[in-house]
Order: structure tokens, then C-alpha cells, then sequence
């Protein structure tokens, strides 16, 4: 109890020698591959992509280590009004939003436009770490106690839903799942429910009209655009196959400098990244990525409180989800939705977000050793 | 803290289950990168170099077209056209407007336009116009940044400097039609011109050369961002003439002073035609400038038809110098020289009268006063006792009653008539009134200004089978090559029946009782033989006879007798021969003979300006009669 007590009252100075600078490092080296791609997809550019994001990376840095540095029992003890905050946004967007490729998703602050539902993502994680840190072994198992979670859940999809965004309302369904899975959940309750929809999913579909299956379909990526989808992807994925092994080097990708490849700052820069640096620039970056998870996920395994575990290893999951997505979109693997690559498309809110994420990862590691009561006391 | 523990242990147990789910599925996103990027690197790199290399062909320089001293008849002059490519266009109806407005009224033929758009892939240019004037060119240029998706070009458009006077020789070239598309690339590029008529369509594969490419790389709107590589393409092979465009200007000039008249010079020995003109022309240039339609119907409803290669195309019936046939027909028949007839003005065939020209008859005639004085009757006493069929042959020995095939197609083959011809295509049998009318070239028979021409050459150069040409070289589309002097068989006509036909074609000019004697030469030494013609265009009635045969003038044009002439020069030595038909023109040594006249006495001055030059005639080739060695 004494040592836990003592690393409570870490000084501000200690806790920066706590911060896990080799994971600062590596969101630095991610950051700055990005920059390099902003400045080759602006054809050999600061302007108007790179430098702006090196300001966003710059901000979002201090951000994140203020973050890490603030007593992790502040962001148990204010979870959910971060939580109802973020929903707040949400709804404010459902009234007062910014429509942009036929979606309302932002809101207008005059210098910068957030987009909501990105902070959603991380709130998410840290309103579930904060509820499954009360309940013990015991109460998981018990159903009633998942409605409070399923609720926190399902207010953000459903808000999310509405925009409309289904992309993010299922990045935030897998999100809640993989909380719901680290907190115990019984694996059988997922198979249940994961059958339940593999079986209402085909059933459902063969119910519907051909116009309602088109419009469904359009549903799930709204801002495709229903010519050149498919020509999207079939560039992209030349764009990469012409990558070959070693890349056609730094801004001389031909895809993507004469504007074959759509949207290749934000959603297609990791097919850049391919084309420019070929099969060993992509799997370097994949690496890369599975060092951050692997960091991610030592940090979760060696901190002594529930909060800080499951903090760690959402942010961990949310992080992950945003580049498997993004990555297995641009090779066609799975529709097109509009998510970036972390840490790396052009964009202020995800930059945003996955800095204040790493900044929970960083916190959970400087106070891995404090022991936090039920309720947030330091039982 | 027992649960707590257990909770701790869950968690590991989950985490690391998601953890390692996470590395798992990076691998199978390495899987597929590693079977995009190298197993099937090949095929997308194609398809990213397809991508954005555009191949765009370049058009090579049309072949000149020369004459025989290497002076140029076709050549390529810089044209400015604007063209639209409809995929960078944002409104093609108003930017034809806009254009409409900036250049000369009536230049922008919208509906084309329109239909041109329409047909063709969006990024293929397309030409609005052409042949703009420099104030054209500079309003557009002002007005550029207005108008996406519309440029000027400069591109080689043809021009023939003489105009009218080659037209029907050399022909014209014109907009590719789709039936021309034969799957060359060049023919589908945007005011591409091929020849459509003459010299310009026989020799079509040789002018046009060989399509050279640029490859430029596009971004994916289309716009250009470099050239690549650039392979030139092969210019279009000159094509050289044995015309003299001197003679040949020469001859249109004089022939204009006809309403419409056709001849041809040519050289007896070797077949080279010097000069071929048809009057009235048309000018070739506009064509290649593209034709507006009311130009196209004064063409067409034009009386004279200078459309029309009258040379080749124009059938008339020989009329008198149809003589020469006749008379050298009878000769081999064994007629002799000295047979005379009584020429009384008509001779009697059953119930019927067939009149000499002259009114009151030319007396007793033998061959030669015969030929000279053009005297009807005793061809048609010789006609009658050989029959039709051996001056058909020698006709069609001569060159008449068949194509000769060279370069230039429309050629008409004409008509020898004969008694198997009547019964096979009119199935009657022939009257011996026809063998008399068919003796003075009239009735059935039917030839050309350049069979006649062949006519009188295989006369004059000896007898042989002479045959036009109007290049001297083999031309194809990938090569060309002199072709030696030709030697042609010859037709086996007795010396002396060749000597005395042409003795009396001199002295139709020379003698002073000769039809065509206000026609001689001033100078000697150039002096021309030759044959005078005047045929009926419609048979003259009783009726008309008895109240006195009107003269041509006061006949409708329509009407007119047409005036032939065929002639030689000089006398002495033939190197020269002409053929002149002034349709409607009256009567030959009246009308036609000034006109050989001129144009023989114009060919041998060309001689003495141009001797020791490539492509003179030279003399020495020849032996001391004037003949091919």
C-alpha cells in the first residue's frame, strides 16, 4: 500500500521522467512519414496539406502530454462528463451541423471545424473503462448490469447514425464490443449476439427491394460517389500494384501526382505511401503501427488498476481500427468509409483524437501503480 | 482483491487474445499488400503507365507534287483552325456561339459541329474551323482564357499555285469520309485531308506518308504534362509528273478563251503527257479548304461541267479526223493512193443522199487531196468497199474504243462500232448507211481527246503501240523508282501508208487548198501537220438542207457543232502531238486548229528554253526521223 500511495504523489517533474518517451518517439516518426506524404501529395509542398498539419501535430502533442501528466483519477472521476459533453456535441450537430458531402458531421467554429463524432470515439472508451472499472468479477457476469454500458453505447451510434455515418456508428459498436470483451464478458454472450446478426443479416436482406438494397448500400458509405466508387478503388489499387516492391519513389508516384488516385492527402494517402514507397514503405508503416499496439498493450498488462487497463488497451483498439480500416478500404477489402490514417491523413479532429488517446495510454502508464477504489478514492 | 486478481487475469487473458487478433490481421493486410505490390505488380504497373501515357499521332507533310523540271504543282502551305475538345468544353452550344461572334460571319458550321461532337470521344479534338485570317487568330488569342477547352492550331494544308489550270489532273484532297476509313490511325486524326480525285487519289498511299506519335503524359482530366518521347513520322513522298507546267498553265489560259474545250499534248514516242487540260476548271484549293455547299451546286449545275475531266471523260465523235483511221484502213485493204472518187456534193446509197461538207462538191479526189480538203465522199466510197469492220480494227489499233489505264481514273473508254457490237447490243444488223456515217466519225463512234491524242502518236511515232503515262516513275507507298523509256510493240503498219497519211496531215495545214491553212505556223522550222474535225452534235434534216444549212453562229450553244483538231510538230521530225476539242465550238479549222497550233508552237519553244535540263526531251534518243531508238 505504501509504495502505491508514494507513486500517487508523483511530482510533476517525476511524472515527466514517467512518460514512456520511446512511444512519444515512435507517434513522432509515425507523424512525420505524414508530413512527408502532405508535402509529396501536394506535389512537392509544405502548402497547403503539410504545414498545417505539422502546426495540428504540434498542438496535439502538448496536448497529449498534459493529458498523460494529469492524475488519472481526475479523468475516472470526470469520465462521464466527458462522456455527456461529447454526446452533447453530437446532438448539437444534429441541429446546428455543418452539411458536407451530404452529411452533417461538423460543427463550424469559424478558424477550425470539429467533427464530434471523432471525439466520441475516445469518450467512448473512457466513459466503458469507467463503468466496467466498478463492476467486479461477479457483477460482470450478471446481464443487468450491461444495460448501463449498452446504453452508453448505443446513444453515440444511434446520434452518429443520424449524420448519416454509419462507418463511424460501427467503429463505435467494435470499440464498445472489444471494451465490453476486455471487461469479461462472457464469450458466449458474444457468439450469441454475433450469430443473432450473421443470421438476420442475410435473412433481412433477401426481405428487402432491390431500391431499398441500393439505397442500404449507399447507406453504409454515403459520401461515395455513385459513378466513380468503383473507379476509385480500381485506381487506388493500381496505384498500389504499381508500388511494387521498393516504390516508384518519393514524389513520383504517377497515380497519385496526376490526381488518378482520389482524395490522396486524407482518405487514400497510405495507396501513396504504397505507390511512392512500394511493399517495403507499407509493411515499415504496418510495422511501425504494431510496435505503437505492442507498446499499447505492455502498457495495459503492467498497470495495477482496471481503469488504466482497459484505458490503455481501448485507446489500443481504437487506434487499430482506424488503420486496419483505413488500410484494408484502399485495398479493397472492405467498402469504402471515411476514415483516416492515423496520425498521418490530413485532418485536425483524428490528429486530435488519437494524441489525446495516446495521452490516456501515456497516463495509464505513469500511474499504472496507483490503486483506485470503486468509485474513484484510492482504496 | 481475490476478484481483483481474477479480474486482472481476465483481462490479460483478453487483451492479449485482441492484441495478438490485431498483429493477425496486420499480417493478412501485409498478405494482400505483398499480392498487390508483387504478385501482381506487372499488370497494375501497366495499368498506371496506360494510365497516363497518351499516344498521339503526329501527321506527316503531304508529299509534293511535281512536273517534269521539278517545278511544283501540290504543295503545303500553314493553315490556322481552331478545334474544341468537348470533354474540357462546359457548354459546347454557347462556346460556338461565343466563337461565331469572334470570327467572320458564317464561318462556324454549328451543326456540324454539334454532330462531329457527338460522334466522336469526348478528349478527340475537334475542328471548328479553318483557314483563319491573322485578325481571326489574334481576336482568339485575346479571348482565350474565355474559352476552355478551345485552341488554336497550326497545321500544312495543300495549295496548288496554278489553281484551275491542274485541277482535273492533279485532282484535290478533301475531309476523310467514313467510307475512307480503312483503319490507318492518320485518317481518324481531326482535318486530316486525302486525296480525292487525280494524282492526289491514284498516288494517295505515297503522298500521304507515315503517321509519326508523341507520347505525353495526362493527369486524369486529360491535360498534357509532358512529352515523353516523340517518334517523327515519314513525310509523303514527292511524286513527279511528266507535265510541263509551263505548257500546262500555258494550255488553260488559252482554252478559257472557249466556253469549254479539252485537250491534251503529249510526246508521241515515249506516251509522257505534257499537257492535259479541261476548260472550264475548278479551283482544286478550295476544296481542300472545304467546299461550302452553294459553291458545290454552282459546280455541279454548271453547263460546262468543270467538274468534269473532259480530256479523259469528254466523248465526242471524231468527226473528220476520224479520216486518218479510214484512209490507212484502206490502204492495207490494198486500195491504192491514186483510187479517186467524184466528189458532187452527196453521193446516192439506195434512196438516200449523204452530203460532202462542202456544198457544191470538191471535184475528183484521191487520198491525199481527200484527207486535205476533208472530202466526205470518197470515204465514203472507200468505207463502203472495206467495210466497217476493218476501220474499226485499225481503230482500235490506234488506241480508239479503249481505256488506256494510267494514272488518273474517270477515264471513258469510247466506242469503235462494228457489226457484232450492233447486233450484240442493239440487235439489229448493221445498215451500210452506218459504215458510211461511221467512215467520217460519226453515227456510233465515239472517242476521247486523249484517245485521239494516242491516236495520232502511234501514227506519228512510227506505229507503236504508244500508251499515256503522266509520271515516269513507279510510285508506292513506300517507295519510288524511275521507270526506264517504255518500248512498245509495234502495230505493224506499212512505211509508206504511215509516210502517206502523214504527208497529207501536212498538207491539210501546208498545202494551200489544206482545211486548217490559215492555221500554220509562222516559223517553218515548227511547221505542224495535223487532221481538222467538225462533228455534228444532231443529224441535219431534209428540211433544213433545202432552205440552207444554218450557220453555227446562229445555233444555240447547245447545238454547235463540236470542233476538233489533231495535230503534230514539227512536221519534219514529230516530237510533238496534240489533240484540242472545243465542244460546241463550231468548226474545226476555224476553232480548233488555232488553238494545237498554239499550243505545238508553245511546246517547242519550251524546247530550245530547256534543253540539257532533267526531263527535256532529248533529241538524241531519237534517230534521225524522229523515232524512239
Amino acid at each position: 500500500m505504501m509504495r502505491a500511495r508514494n507513486s500517487s504523489e508523483l511530482r510533476l517533474s517525476q511524472k515527466f521522467w514517467q512518460v514512456n518517451w520511446p512511444l512519444v518517439l515512435l507517434v513522432i516518426v509515425i507523424a512525420s512519414i505524414g508530413f512527408a506524404m502532405l508535402y509529396s501529395a501536394a506535389n512537392g509542398s509544405f502548402k497547403p496539406w503539410a504545414s498545417k498539419q505539422m502546426t495540428v501535430f504540434g498542438v496535439g502533442l502538448v496536448m497529449m502530454l498534459i493529458i498523460a501528466v494529469i492524475d488519472i483519477r481526475f479523468w475516472l472521476r470526470y469520465a462521464y462528463v466527458f462522456y455527456a459533453f461529447s454526446v452533447g456535441l453530437l446532438v448539437f450537430v444534429e441541429f446546428f451541423g455543418v452539411v458536407r458531402n451530404h452529411a452533417k458531421r461538423w460543427i463550424d467554429l469559424e478558424i477550425i471545424q470539429l467533427q464530434p463524432s471523432e471525439f466520441m470515439k475516445v469518450t467512448l472508451v473512457l466513459v466503458l473503462a469507467r463503468y466496467f472499472h466498478r463492476l467486479n468479477i461477479e457483477d460482470i457476469g450478471r446481464p443487468h448490469y450491461l444495460v448501463v454500458p449498452l446504453l452508453l453505447i448505443a446513444a453515440p451510434v444511434l446520434l452518429v447514425q443520424r449524420q448519416p455515418d454509419l462507418g463511424t456508428a460501427l467503429f463505435l459498436v467494435l470499440c464498445g464490443g472489444a471494451m465490453f470483451f476486455l471487461a469479461g464478458v462472457r464469450i458466449w454472450k458474444f457468439v450469441v449476439v454475433m450469430t443473432a446478426a450473421v443470421v438476420a443479416v442475410p435473412v433481412g436482406w433477401s426481405f428487402l427491394l432491390d431500391y431499398q438494397k441500393s439505397r442500404i448500400l449507399t447507406f453504409l458509405s454515403p459520401d461515395r460517389d455513385p459513378l466513380g466508387e468503383g473507379y476509385h478503388i480500381l485506381q487506388s489499387k493500381i496505384a498500389l500494384g504499381s508500388g511494387g516492391m521498393f516504390g516508384r519513389g518519393f514524389l513520383k508516384g504517377t497515380q497519385s501526382h496526376l490526381n488518378f488516385l482520389p482524395e490522396r492527402q486524407t482518405d487514400f494517402i497510405f495507396t501513396m505511401l504504397a505507390e511512392e514507397f512500394g511493399l517495403a514503405g507499407g509493411l515499415g508503416l504496418l510495422g511501425l503501427y504494431a510496435l505503437v499496439i505492442l507498446y499499447g498493450f505492455s502498457i495495459a498488462l503492467r498497470s495495477q488498476n482496471q481503469f488504466g487497463r482497459l484505458l490503455a488497451m481501448g485507446v489500443i483498439v481504437l487506434f487499430f481500427l482506424y488503420a486496419f480500416i483505413n488500410i484494408a478500404m484502399v485495398m479493397g477489402l472492405v467498402p469504402v468509409v471515411g476514415l483516416p490514417l492515423p496520425l498521418i491523413s490530413f485532418g485536425g479532429t483524428a490528429m486530435i483524437t488519437v494524441l489525446a488517446g495516446f495521452g490516456f495510454l501515456i497516463c495509464a502508464s505513469i500511474h499504472r501503480d496507483i490503486r483506485i477504489g470503486r468509485h474513484g478514492d484510492g482504496s | 482483491m481475490k476478484t481483483d486478481k481474477l479480474r486482472e487475469k481476465l483481462f490479460n487473458r483478453r487483451a492479449a487474445i485482441i492484441a495478438g487478433g490485431q498483429l493477425a490481421l496486420f499480417a493478412g493486410l501485409g498478405a494482400r499488400m505483398y499480392y498487390l505490390q508483387v504478385l501482381q505488380a506487372e499488370r497494375y504497373r501497366t495499368l498506371a503507365e496506360d494510365n497516363r501515357i497518351n499516344l498521339r499521332l503526329l501527321a506527316p507533310p503531304r508529299g509534293y507534287i511535281l512536273d517534269r523540271f521539278g517545278e511544283p504543282i501540290a504543295v503545303n502551305v500553314q493553315n490556322y483552325r481552331i478545334v474544341i475538345i468537348r470533354e474540357q468544353v462546359e457548354n459546347i452550344g454557347a462556346t460556338l456561339e461565343r466563337l461565331d461572334g469572334l470570327l467572320e460571319t458564317g464561318t462556324v458550321d454549328k451543326k456540324r459541329v454539334l454532330r462531329d461532337a457527338k460522334r466522336r470521344r469526348a478528349f478527340v479534338p475537334i475542328t471548328v474551323a479553318e483557314n483563319l485570317s491573322w485578325g481571326e487568330v489574334s481576336r482568339l488569342e485575346v479571348n482565350a482564357p474565355d474559352l476552355p477547352g478551345v485552341s488554336i492550331e497550326v497545321g500544312l494544308s495543300r495549295f496548288y499555285p496554278l489553281g484551275p489550270a491542274v485541277a482535273h489532273v492533279i485532282g484535290y484532297v478533301a475531309s476523310v469520309s467514313e467510307k475512307d476509313l480503312t483503319g490507318d490511325p492518320l485518317l481518324e486524326l481531326p482535318g486530316f485531308r486525302i486525296g480525292k480525285s487525280g494524282i492526289e487519289r491514284r498516288y494517295d498511299a505515297a503522298l500521304r506518308g507515315k503517321a509519326g506519335n508523341s507520347q505525353v503524359e495526362v493527369n486524369a482530366f486529360g491535360r498534357v504534362i509532358r512529352e515523353l518521347r516523340r517518334e517523327e513520322g515519314e513525310a509523303g513522298r514527292e511524286v513527279s509528273l511528266t507535265l510541263d507546267i509551263e505548257l500546262q498553265s500555258f494550255a488553260a489560259d488559252r482554252l478559257a478563251q472557249e466556253k469549254s474545250a479539252a485537250a491534251v499534248v503529249m510526246d508521241p514516242h515515249r506516251g509522257d503527257i505534257l499537257a492535259m487540260v479541261s476548260s472550264p476548271g475548278f479551283n482544286p484549293n478550295a476544296f481542300s479548304e472545304g467546299l461550302s455547299n452553294d459553291e458545290w451546286r454552282h459546280l455541279v449545275r454548271d453547263p460546262h461541267s468543270p467538274l468534269s475531266n473532259k480530256a479523259i471523260a469528254g466523248l465526242y465523235a471524231p468527226g473528220s479526223t476520224f479520216k486518218v483511221v479510214v484512209a490507212l484502213a484502206a490502204l492495207e485493204a490494198g486500195i491504192s493512193p491514186e483510187h479517186s472518187a467524184h466528189c458532187r456534193g452527196y453521193m446516192k446509197l439506195g434512196d438516200r443522199r449523204f452530203h460532202c461538207w462542202k456544198k457544191h462538191g470538191h471535184g475528183r479526189v484521191a487520198m491525199v487531196d481527200a484527207i486535205r480538203e476533208s472530202c466526205d465522199i470518197w470515204f465514203y466510197d472507200v468505207a463502203l468497199k472495206i467495210g466497217v469492220d476493218r476501220f474499226a480494227a485499225m481503230a482500235r489499233r490506234l488506241g480508239l474504243g479503249s481505256k488506256h489505264e494510267f494514272d488518273i481514273s474517270g477515264e471513258k473508254s469510247g466506242l469503235i462500232p462494228t457489226r457484232d457490237w450492233k447486233k450484240a447490243t442493239l440487235g439489229s444488223s448493221w445498215q451500210k448507211g452506218e459504215t458510211v456515217i461511221a467512215a467520217i466519225g460519226q453515227g456510233y463512234v465515239l472517242a476521247t481527246p486523249m484517245q485521239l491524242a494516242v491516236m495520232t502518236s502511234r501514227l506519228i511515232n512510227g506505229g507503236y503501240a504508244v500508251k499515256p503515262r503522266l509520271t515516269r516513275e513507279k510510285i508506292e507507298a513506300d517507295f519510288t523508282a524511275p521507270i526506264p523509256d517504255p518500248t512498245f510493240p509495234s502495230l505493224d503498219i506499212p512505211e509508206p501508208h504511215r509516210q502517206l497519211v502523214m504527208q497529207a496531215m501536212d498538207q491539210v495545214v501546208n498545202h494551200a487548198r489544206g482545211t486548217a491553212r490559215r492555221s500554220r505556223m509562222k516559223d517553218p522550222s515548227m511547221a505542224m501537220g495535223g487532221k481538222t474535225g467538225t462533228s455534228q452534235v444532231r443529224r441535219i434534216s431534209m428540211a433544213e438542207r433545202e432552205s440552207g444549212v444554218r450557220k453555227n453562229r446562229e445555233k444555240p450553244w447547245r447545238e454547235r457543232d463540236h470542233a476538233l483538231f489533231i495535230g503534230f510538230a514539227p512536221v519534219a521530225a514529230p516530237q510533238y502531238v496534240a489533240a484540242v476539242v472545243v465542244e460546241h465550238g463550231g468548226g474545226g479549222s476555224k476553232v480548233a486548229a488555232p488553238i494545237a497550233r498554239d499550243l505545238l508552237e508553245k511546246a517547242q519553244q519550251r524546247d530550245s528554253a530547256r534543253s540539257g535540263k532533267p526531263g527535256d526531251l532529248a533529241a538524241n534518243e531519237l534517230d534521225p526521223e524522229g523515232h524512239l531508238r
